[in-house]
């Protein structure tokens, strides 16, 4: 829809430069305009009360049926959700755009609470691959172990596990925080652009393979570094960062978080400048 | 894609039979072109226990053809004659499916080398496994078509190892199926997730040894890798540990031996495996879910990390 090119009306934010490029042809890219307001529906959103509490049983339920009545419930104004019996079942909670507090009374398998933007999410068990891909804004926390592709591609919000997690946590992260209480895999980090990992414990090889920006601190061993993976220092500021986002987390009470290796990308690997326009806004 | 998953009963017998099956349907929308279970039941000890092919299931892409069951009646001899010849004694025989058979024979020589050798060089003759324990049966089709098929719900034995197959590599067809056994050795089974790309070379070298493929499918490599390492001497957890290096590509496999149930992850950790461990029981599968068939209460479980081999004893 947007064709910026041939617009004569430009909205406020275009005329203070934050939109330089031309998107002829692109249809999907759309400004939020503070004078449509009244318009602007997040779709998939409710009004929810904390106080408002229910539980779920999603035993006999497949997946979708499950997520399905997740959103139902919210519909209703439930602001607290409490899901029993998950048994393992993949994609668990995924897709939810709003303010929630949802409880997993166990274990999920893969892709749970994926594509999210707000939930405030405590997962008493343990999860599969490519738990809360691409999530958003919001709070997972894990009690238990992690399996391989934690947090892949996140853009924000808090992933916390608070035992050991698989290999490729943090792939592709483009902002947010993951924190790990135990060990982490192989390849930690790989090709991450943004945002920070802390890893309390030990971390296998290749450690920040190919990442282009974004931190990582370890609070153990590391296997190995990856291709363009450098240390840093550690600056106070830096302590003082990771001693706040623990102690929110509720993980590694007493850590010495001064002894923790800090690494980031040595950037020779460098070779993209194509920020997204909401960060290019962020920039400015 | 492809499912494996597999269990060790520590201390004592179970139905394992019904349990991997339980544990392979979870699986199945990993693949279900072909299902095979490696059991190893209770028994004496006494007589071997042979499970053999004189014909082919064929599906999609395989390069085998159906035949008429007068050419498997045919083979069938052959192979009595065969085991007649070799000092073998057949105690019981069943024909599950007019391809399918199970022997329990008495054969004094601990050596199958020269066995396997005799009976697979019978045209369109193939041993599914050989052991005193372990029985190998695999076939088209999901976990429980599989079962249903040959009756392996009532199975009783300490551990089974087993796989859900997308075919990707090779054709759709039994002898692609897994486990495949550890050729030449008794009780020796392997199921593999993932892709070899060394395959040729390493089947080159093997074969150069002695060593005898089957099938076009990468993961029986692991089978003979591990069968050549042993034949060196190296013990089971030596061989795979071996293999990490070895074997190039990215696999999570099993091994099981009379007692015994390994398992080894590729140092890229590129396929999955989630683990369940107890005094008396651990399970393992390529999903959460596999376990939650046989342990449906809250479990903890966690993923191996890259390289890792684990060995268990029942």
């Amino acid at each position: 829809m947007a064709n910026l090119k041939t617009s004569e009306k430009k909205s406020k934010a275009q005329s203070m430069g934050m939109h330089t490029e031309v998107l002829t042809g692109r249809t999907q890219q759309k400004f939020f305009n503070p004078d449509e307001a009244e318009n602007f529906y997040y779709f998939g959103t409710y009004d929810v009360d904390f106080n408002k509490r229910t539980d779920l049983d999603v035993k006999d339920m497949s997946a979708p049926e499950a997520n399905k009545e997740i959103d139902n419930l919210m519909s209703q104004g439930y602001g607290t959700i409490v899901i029993k019996n998950p048994q393992g079942k993949h994609s668990l909670g995924v897709g939810i755009l709003n303010k929630l507090n949802l409880i997993f009374e166990g274990s999920l398998g893969y892709f749970g609470m994926g594509s999210c933007d707000g939930p405030t999410v405590r997962i008493n068990g343990r999860v599969g691959w490519s738990c809360a891909e691409n999530l958003m804004a919001g709070k997972v926390v894990i009690e238990k172990n992690a399996g391989s592709c934690f947090g892949a591609a996140i853009r924000g919000g808090d992933l916390i596990c608070k035992g050991s997690v698989g290999a490729r946590t943090g792939i592709d992260m483009k902002g947010g925080t993951i924190i790990i209480g135990g060990d982490a895999g192989a390849f930690t980090g790989f090709m991450m652009q943004r945002g920070r990992i802390i890893i309390l414990g030990d971390v296998g090889i290749n450690l920040g393979d190919s990442m282009y920006d974004g931190t990582i601190f370890v609070g153990g061993s590391i296997g190995s570094y990856g291709s363009d993976a450098v240390d840093a220092e550690l600056t106070k500021s830096d302590q003082d960062w990771l001693k706040r986002k623990l102690k929110v987390a509720e993980i590694g009470d007493n850590f010495d978080v001064s002894k923790m290796k800090k690494i980031v990308a040595g950037k020779k690997l460098w070779n993209y400048d194509n920020l997204e326009p909401t960060e290019k806004k962020g920039a400015i | 894609m492809c499912g494996i998953a597999g269990l060790i009963h520590r201390g004592k017998s179970s139905n394992v039979g019904s349990e991997l099956q339980g544990m392979l349907q979870a699986l199945k929308h990993r693949g279900e072109d072909s299902t095979g279970y490696a059991l190893y039941g209770d028994t004496d000890g006494k007589n071997f226990i042979m499970r053999f092919k004189v014909g082919e299931n064929v599906g999609e892409g395989s390069s085998s053809v159906m035949e008429d069951i007068s050419v498997y009646d045919e083979r069938k001899k052959i192979v009595d004659e065969t085991l007649k010849e070799l000092g073998a004694r057949i105690i019981k025989e069943e024909r599950t499916l007019p391809y399918s058979l199970r022997y329990e024979i008495s054969y004094d020589k601990k050596d199958l080398l020269d066995f396997s050798q005799r009976i697979e060089s019978i045209p369109g003759v193939e041993i599914l496994s050989m052991g005193k324990s372990l029985e190998v049966i695999k076939d088209l089709g999901n976990a429980k078509a599989v079962c249903d098929r040959y009756s392996l719900d009532k199975l009783v034995g300490t551990h089974a190892i087993g796989h859900a197959r997308m075919a990707t590599e090779s054709g759709v067809d039994i002898k692609s199926a897994h486990p495949f056994w550890g050729y030449p050795f008794s009780d020796v089974s392997v199921v593999h997730n993932g892709q070899l790309t060394n395959y040729w070379n390493n089947r080159r070298a093997l074969e150069n040894k002695g060593m005898r493929f089957m099938s076009e499918c990468d993961s029986e490599l692991i089978a003979v890798y591990i069968a050549q390492k042993m034949r060196e001497g190296a013990s089971l957890e030596e061989g795979m540990k071996d293999s990490l290096s070895g074997l190039d590509g990215v696999f999570t496999y099993f091994v099981a031996t009379k007692d015994s149930l390994g398992m080894a992850k590729d140092t890229m950790a590129a396929k999955p495996l989630v683990l369940y461990e107890s005094d008396d029981l651990v399970a393992m599968g390529s999903e959460e879910i596999a376990i939650r068939s046989v342990l449906p209460q809250e479990i903890d479980t966690y993923d191996p990390f890259d390289g890792e081999v684990k060995v268990w004893q029942i």
